[in-house]
């Protein structure tokens, strides 16, 4: 058991570790300038020249797949943080208040959880225009509930315990035990909780510009370049592999890292 | 002497009891200056509700009360959420049964401590530090320094009780109730625990309510023994009276009921 874990989340930190320096390394310095073309290029294969070939106006895919990645990786962040910081502050009320209020909220929470969320996000995006700060404000709505969820059963449970009413015995304010008290003792769950919010963040973006409702050219994201390499998936193969290995591989970093630290908490 | 503490005709039903069942039935009780007074009586006696509602903390929504609880001139029933608060932690100081489960697992010992200081008074980290630290020697916790560092996990349950009362006692309040402090420690903890209360008791002039299932443990400590069964108060003298000579039937089997060899815990 102790073992096991520990693996989960070696291999989860080591994989989104080198994910993230490539990607935090792309925002300054990619082995070609994405969007330069070179006629001369064109479906270049994989060679040392270009790690993962070329494209159809001969850019460079690797250098394109890190500065998608960066693009959907700051999308997701952006998305998680609208997430988490409203589902904290909506669930530690909610969870710690408790009465009307919190049944209202956790009413409106289960139907926004009730539509499809693609169909909600789609109706958003489409009231509010494409482009990158309707896709993260689009996301970031779908994903309070979610959190907001997780953060009260939370606050629901420690309001009962010992330490809280030994707190409150002390004359803590209510605003000091949630969030001195309450809140830092829930971090573990709220950790995990983030690393798999970012998974779905990175999927429905990546979805959202696959079907060509997210992120416009000129601005390439993972999912709209895997939506592009569709079309030269037998004369560019390496196109599509790259851009889906990419995405693979941000995804399989973190469900590795949530696993390890699930199994951790359960310690 | 003037009284810290004033019960008047206490009354609590909890709504989801019978409703003939009080859990508190018309409680008369007072607490003078210094004095150390203990409660006892037999488990749901109605111990840790009086407890309870005396801090204010009863869930209104649970419970219906009435009578009148006057804490160092301050009416609980008649104060605010806010009032109440600040009454928390400044003049009443309250320590429970457990206190592995009673303290932030996420948090230092020192800060933990300052809790009270730091709800009521204005001080620098400094002078709350400094604070902490003179409570902490005055529970006679070893190398405070060391465990004010320390997170609870890291400290036996003999040594989180002293903090808890370290916490209890850093703003000084007139009145600690501790609700049965030692049930869960072991023979020789407890006393030193209970000895430790006597000293506070002493040295700083607090007035104590001991909250216990057993008559021994308040013998040595008590002035006076107020014995409460199924929510009534049913004998309140002081100690030496009681044992030597107790009037109620009830008080007699409590008596009778402490074994032999416990006698000299003390
Ligand atoms: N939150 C609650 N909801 C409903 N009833 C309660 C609640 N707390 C206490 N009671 C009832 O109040 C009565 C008195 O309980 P209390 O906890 O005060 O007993 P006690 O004297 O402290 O017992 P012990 O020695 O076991 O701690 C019991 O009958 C109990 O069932
Ligand atoms: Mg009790």
């Amino acid at each position: 058991m102790k073992k096991r874990a520990n693996v989960f989340l070696w291999a989860g930190g080591i994989l989104s570790g080198l994910m993230l320096c490539i990607i935090i390394l792309g925002y300054f310095w990619t082995p070609y300038d994405p969007t330069a073309m070179d006629p001369k290029a064109k479906f270049c294969a994989p060679s040392l020249n270009h790690l993962l070939g070329t494209d159809n106006f001969g850019r460079d895919i690797f250098s394109r797949v890190v500065d998608g990645a960066g693009t959907s990786f700051f999308i997701a962040l952006c998305v998680v943080a609208i997430g988490c910081l409203a589902g904290i502050l909506i669930g530690s009320l909610c969870g710690y208040y408790g009465g009307l209020p919190d049944l209202i909220l956790t009413r409106v929470c289960d139907s926004i959880t009730a539509f499809p969320a693609f169909l909600l996000a789609l109706v958003i995006v489409t009231v509010a225009g494409p482009g990158t700060e309707n896709i993260i404000l689009a996301l970031g709505i779908l994903f309070i509930p979610s959190f907001a969820r997780i953060v009260r059963s939370e606050f629901a449970r420690c309001r009962e315990l010992n330490y809280i009413k030994s707190a409150k015995l002390m004359g803590a304010g209510g605003m000091r035990i949630m969030f001195r008290h309450i809140l830092p003792n829930t971090f573990p769950v709220l950790l995990s909780a983030v690393t798999i919010g970012f998974n779905n963040a990175v999927l429905s973006e990546a979805s959202m510009s696959f079907l060509g409702i997210g992120i416009q050219p000129p601005y390439a994201s993972l999912g709209s370049m895997l939506s592009d390499s569709q079309s030269f998936l037998h004369s560019a193969p390496w196109y599509a592999l790259g851009t889906g290995g990419a995405i693979v591989l941000l995804i399989l970093g973190f469900s590795l890292l949530s696993e390890g630290l699930q199994l951790k908490g359960q310690r | 002497m003037a009284n810290v503490l004033t019960v008047k005709d206490l009354r609590v039903h909890f709504h989801d009891a019978a409703p003939d069942r009080f859990a508190v039935d018309g409680l008369n009780l007072t607490v003078a200056q210094g004095e150390i007074i203990g409660l006892v009586g037999e488990s749901g006696s109605g111990k840790t509700v009086t407890a309870m509602s005396i801090s204010g903390l009863l869930p209104r929504e649970k419970a219906q009360v009435s009578g009148s609880i006057t804490l160092d001139g301050h009416e609980i029933f008649a104060c605010s959420d806010q009032e109440i608060l600040d009454i928390l932690g400044d003049e009443l100081g309250v320590v429970f049964q457990e206190p592995m489960t009673s303290m932030d697992p996420v948090m230092r010992i020192g800060p933990q401590i300052e809790e009270c200081l730091l709800n009521h008074r204005r001080l620098s980290k400094a002078q709350r530090r400094q604070l902490a630290l003179e409570a902490m020697a005055q529970v006679e916790l070893p190398e405070p320094e060391r465990i004010y560092r320390k997170y609870p996990h890291e400290l036996s349950g003999g040594m989180l009780q002293r903090v808890m009362i370290a916490a209890a006692i850093v703003s000084r309040p007139k009145l600690l109730l501790a609700d049965e402090p030692t049930t869960a420690l072991d023979v020789s903890v407890q006393a030193e625990i209970l000895t430790l209360l006597k000293k506070l008791n002493r040295e700083s002039g607090m007035a104590i309510m001991l909250i216990s299932h057993d008559l021994h443990v308040v013998r040595k400590l008590c002035s006076r023994v107020a014995v409460m069964q199924r929510g009534k108060l049913v004998e309140d003298r002081p100690v030496e009276e009681i044992f030597r000579n107790p009037q109620h039937p009830y008080t007699k089997q409590l008596i009778a009921a402490i074994p032999g060899r416990d006698r000299h815990l003390f």
